[in-house]
């Protein structure tokens, strides 16, 4: 392995300082938001980038250390994948479960029995 | 759409994929790639219940970039929302009524909701016409339904023609 250009090293660390920083955020968003539904949306959202912004160092650096290098791209691809269908299937156990939300949220459904359990 | 390749575009991402797997492109790895794309989908066509035909390629690829670009500006967004001090965002609760159909074209709409600035999709309605919505930071909810149409909606139907 032959060491990289300096330019090339201040890329790949911008990136990975970029998605380090993201998935920080993230977490640190399911400690701030105050509560389910708004909790969920930091994990689903604010790690895509995460995520991409190291899989991206990633590729950078072994491709132009090595040979081209593009594998981490499926990574996304599951990534974008599970990610919203993951998000889906907890707001809809939180939804049914009922939990409570912070009072200042709106609820704006015009048809609430399409969407509970309970028959009608 | 002819019998030895059922489903094109999906033989193309196989293909794709087992190159991505392998990380090279060799003459061995392109044709055991191209085995695969077309045993595949001849062996697991009939368990498909749903049929789905990519009308329009081009917008599909363009929706593809559209999609990428929203999903850079949403992680900024919420992290903003993260690090600003708390009780500040205007949660809501939005149905959104559905124009397209089906089930592959309602769930790419969901998932693109759930990845795109601020918005989860939450439950669909039960008779198959809305989507439940929660939103993290709206002011105006139905300029947010506008945008969801205009953005990405419109698109869909037009790639699936449904």
């Amino acid at each position: 392995m032959n060491t990289l250009p300096q330019w090339a090293e201040l890329l790949v660390s911008f990136f990975i300082i970029l998605g380090a920083s993201f998935t920080f955020i993230g977490s640190l968003g399911l400690l701030r938001l105050p509560d389910f539904m708004a909790r969920l949306h930091a994990p689903t959202k604010a790690t895509t980038l995460g995520v991409g912004g190291i899989i991206i160092g990633s590729m950078l650096y072994f491709s132009l250390s090595d040979t081209l290098s593009l594998h981490e791209l499926l990574i996304a691809i599951f990534l974008f994948l599970t990610a919203p269908i993951s998000a889906h299937l907890l707001a809809k156990a939180g939804l049914h479960l009922e939990l409570k939300l912070t009072d200042n949220t709106r609820d704006l459904r015009k048809k609430p029995e399409q969407y509970s359990d309970k028959d009608s | 759409m002819n019998k030895l390749l059922p489903a094109p575009w999906w033989s193309l991402f196989l293909l794709v994929f087992w190159l991505l797997l392998q990380n090279t492109v060799s003459f061995g790895a392109a044709l055991m790639g191209t085995i695969l794309a077309i045993v595949i989908p001849l062996y697991t066509h009939r368990a498909r219940d749903y049929r789905v035909t990519l009308h329009r390629p081009l917008v599909a690829g363009q929706y593809f970039i559209i999609l990428l670009g929203d999903i850079v500006v949403s992680n900024f967004n919420i992290a903003a929302i993260i690090l600003r001090p708390r009780k500040s965002i205007q949660p809501a609760l939005i149905e959104f009524p559905l124009e397209i159909s089906g089930s592959v074209p309602i769930t790419v709409l969901a998932s693109t909701i759930s990845l795109t600035p601020g918005t989860i999709s939450a439950e669909l309605g039960r008779d198959g016409r809305s989507l439940l919505i929660h939103a993290l930071n709206v002011t105006d909810a139905d300029a947010a339904i506008e945008q969801i149409k205009r953005r990405y909606e419109r698109r869909l139907k037009e790639i699936f023609q449904c």
